[in-house]
């Protein structure tokens, strides 16, 4: 069982959750994930580490609400333990001292890109990050993404914080006044990370990103987090979860993603009626 | 469990051999379509003493040399037919840890009962129901024998894995005195009989409950612990403190068809749709978190024991129409007969030389249809089996919601990879001494499918009990100080 040490919102419908798991912590490198489950009757979720302190023997995730896991885990108090937190899972980012790298996050992408942007930072690169969101509140760990970066930009949908528009329009525009960079590193909801790495394919700027499908196990055991990238079939949870941006079939992973979408809206709807006053709660905040 | 039931009388021989071999009860096929419970229902008492009683008692025993495991058959079984079952089962697990789980899996049409003498004129001894039969007895009365371990040695051993080979490796391990670690990468106990085998073939209470029975023995259950990950081989050896490790990590890998369309969604490895339905408990959606998407027309390309079990879960899960799609014809089908027929008796549609060419697919990415070529057999091909040759012209589609891929599983690669010096073949198994199972690397052992490629619950076993000798021999080495634990060169 993995305690919960420690829980906060960090932004409406987002968690960071500080919980024990010593051994994870100790091998835990930026790029990798834990497969998480919560009780008897949960399912298995990828989140990816936003931090680790080996000498805590602590990790940190971070959790956006979007189904009826990830709303169910936002119940879990301090105090209580996850079923399983199994990890550190997937290929290490590799780190190497390149020049200038930009690192792009959207939405919940923003945890796991913290730990990249800091060794990236720690090797030697100018980091340059993007962060975006639809409104300001839901552009996550502002100020720890600014302490481990040269220079920090912000894009917002409506405008209510930094730029108004998109990370695309953001980055176009650094790489026009500053030249191209040597590696960008995007991670978000798929589609932004399909316009990011259609944006710097025509720069030839080598682009990872992070890829968040469907997965079982976690362990290349099923095949049910299986991309397309150059053509080959490639497993997220085992060769990846980074890979070449220019390579990813990002149409298909948006269409696998959408694979349970009834059965996620059930669970979810169910889950609802169940923690109504909750729910309420919730939409006050909105 | 009854001490002792009044037993049969042992018949002449002439007449033993004139008794029919009793069939087993079990769900008829239309009610057992509709749930998940098992389908054979097990001997009653009375059956199975009548059952044991047809059993010659050959002075020289060749089911006995049929089993991997080498369970003295005629000797339990004539403790069945004098109604000590308590006694039966106390010589079963002389060698046999897991009798319950090798009841109902077996395979034991190709081993003991094959060889077994009444094969040739009548049938066999039904030995896997008798296995069966008394090890369900000792476990429902709750009263299981511990089994005597020796004196703790002070040494430790990790094994990897806790499907058939390791859970094998590890009692044996636990006997001779040793201390044990099963590394377990799921969040359950029991690899493959947990993950693949259905609840209709293998209740999932008989596996927690034998784990308990390791947990008694004094071996340490890690689960969620993927070596390779979580700790590498070499830390288990040198922060850990392990004095020998065990890989029984089995083939885990899903093979996938390499035809165009399999990126739809709706197709899945035999892997992915077994995990959420047996793992996972998919079945019991949303009960359970997991879902599993099957539509009313379910396709399962491929014929062996993994294919059966798809078929057979798809049809309880309300599928209308399931289809077995198989190259080669039912004669060459490496499932068990047993399964085979069950698959039948359960309104299976089997297509055989067919082959499947693509997948179609909607705008949406989801499966819609898959195109199938029919085949006829040709020459004898490298296994022996006449090869399936395509008839040009034979080409028809199918309308189909799922298509579930179950040609077969490889070695998964996430621990070996991790393990420099570990040598493996072009396979990906891990090469081993056939005598005591230890790998390249000294104080390494390996056994199951990760040596074989995927294979039987009971040859796992039947490593697993090798590699616990290799295992303690050379521990006792370790202590004379002729050998010395492995090390990386940083």
């Amino acid at each position: 069982m993995f305690p919960i040490i420690a829980k906060e919102a960090i932004a409406p419908g987002f968690w960071r959750f500080v919980v024990g798991a010593p051994e994870i912590a100790r091998k835990h490198r930026p790029g990798q994930f834990v497969m998480v489950l919560l009780h008897e009757r949960g399912e298995r979720i990828p989140l990816t580490i936003a931090h680790s302190d080996p000498v805590a023997g602590t990790i940190t995730l971070v959790v956006q609400e979007v189904g009826k896991t990830t709303m169910e885990m936002g119940t879990f108090p301090v105090g209580s333990e996850l079923q399983a937190v199994v990890g550190p899972l997937g290929t290490p980012t590799h780190i190497e001292r390149v020049g200038t790298v930009v690192c792009v996050g959207g939405g919940a992408g923003i945890a796991p890109l913290l730990p990249i942007a800091a060794d990236m930072k720690a090797a030697g690169n100018r980091v340059y990050s993007i962060l975006g969101g639809r409104t300001k509140e839901l552009v996550i760990l502002r100020e720890e993404m600014a302490a481990v970066s040269d220079e920090i930009f912000f894009t917002t949908d409506d405008g209510s914080f930094g730029r108004k528009g998109l990370v695309t329009h953001a980055l176009a525009d650094l790489i026009a006044e500053r030249g191209k960079p040597d590696l960008v590193v995007a991670i978000g909801p798929a589609i932004m990370m399909k316009v990011v790495s259609d944006l710097t394919r025509k720069d030839a700027i080598p682009t990872l990103v992070s890829l968040n499908s469907i997965m079982i196990d976690g362990t290349g055991m099923c095949g049910c987090c299986r991309v397309d990238v150059g053509g080959q079939t490639k497993f997220v949870c085992v060769d990846g979860p980074e890979f070449d941006g220019h390579k990813v079939d990002f149409d298909l992973l948006i269409k696998r993603l959408r694979a349970f979408l009834p059965q996620e809206q059930e669970a979810r709807q169910r889950f609802l009626a169940q923690h109504r006053c909750r729910a309420l709660e919730g939409a006050s905040h909105a | 469990m009854p001490e002792e039931t009044v037993g049969l009388p042992e018949l002449p021989k002439k007449e033993r051999m004139k008794i029919p071999r009793h069939p087993m009860p079990e769900q008829k096929p239309e009610e057992r379509v509709r749930n998940f419970s098992e389908v054979a229902l097990g001997y009653t008492a009375e059956l199975a003493m009548m059952e044991a009683q047809r059993c010659l008692q050959c002075e020289k025993p060749l089911c006995v040399q049929g089993c991997p495991v080498e369970i003295d058959i005629p000797a339990f079984v004539d403790l069945i037919r004098q109604g000590k079952f308590k006694e039966a089962v106390a010589k079963i697990k002389e060698t046999n840890t897991l009798p319950a789980i090798c009841g109902r899996v077996c395979p034991q049409e190709d081993q003991c009962e094959m060889v077994c003498v009444l094969t040739k004129k009548y049938t066999p001894v039904a030995i896997g129901r008798l296995e069966r039969f008394v090890a369900d007895l000792e476990r429902e009365a709750g009263e299981i024998e511990m089994p005597h371990c020796a004196p703790p040695t002070g040494h430790k051993v990790a094994v990897i894995g806790s499907g058939p080979a390791g859970l094998t490796c590890a009692a044996d391990l636990a006997r001779l005195g040793h201390q044990v670690t099963i590394f377990e990468a799921l969040h359950k106990t029991g690899g493959v009989l947990v993950y693949g085998i259905p609840e209709f073939r293998l209740p999932k209470a008989i596996v927690d409950y034998e784990v308990e029975n390791l947990k008694r023995m004094g071996v340490e259950i890690r689960t969620g612990f993927v070596v390779g990950k979580t700790a590498t081989v070499e830390e288990l050896f040198w922060e850990y403190g392990y004095d020998a490790v065990f890989f029984g990590t089995g083939a885990g890998l899903p093979a996938f068809l390499g035809i165009p369309g399999e990126q739809f969604i709706g197709v899945l490895s035999a892997n992915e749709f077994l995990t959420r339905v047996n793992l996972m408990r998919a079945y019991d959606f949303p009960n359970y978190d997991t879902p599993v998407r099957l539509g009313r027309r379910v396709a399962v390309v491929g014929a062996g024991n993994v294919a059966m079990d798809c078929l057979r879960c798809a049809k309880r899960l309300g599928a209308q129409e399931v289809i077995c799609i198989y190259r080669r014809t039912r004669a060459e089908s490496p499932a068990r007969k047993e399964e085979l027929e069950r698959a039948e008796e359960e309104f299976i549609d089997f297509r055989w030389l067919s082959a499947p060419l693509e997948i179609y697919g909607n705008e949406e990415g989801f499966v819609t249809g898959m195109r199938i070529q029919r085949m006829e057999l040709g020459e004898p091909d490298a296994s022996g089996r006449r090869r399936p040759v395509p008839i040009p012209g034979s080409e028809y589609d199918i309308e189909v919601d799922t298509v579930i891929v179950a040609i077969g599983q490889s070695p998964n690669p996430l621990a070996t990879r991790a393990t420099p010096g570990l040598e493996l073949n072009r396979h990906g198994c891990i090469v081993v001494d056939q005598q005591t199972m230890m790998s390249s690397i000294p104080g390494v052992f390996a056994g199951g499918d990760i040596v074989t490629g995927a294979a039987t619950v009971i040859l796992a076993m039947g490593a697993g009990k090798t590699a616990a000798r290799g295992i303690h021999e050379w521990l006792g080495k370790l202590e004379r100080g002729e050998v010395s634990k492995p090390t990386w060169p940083r």
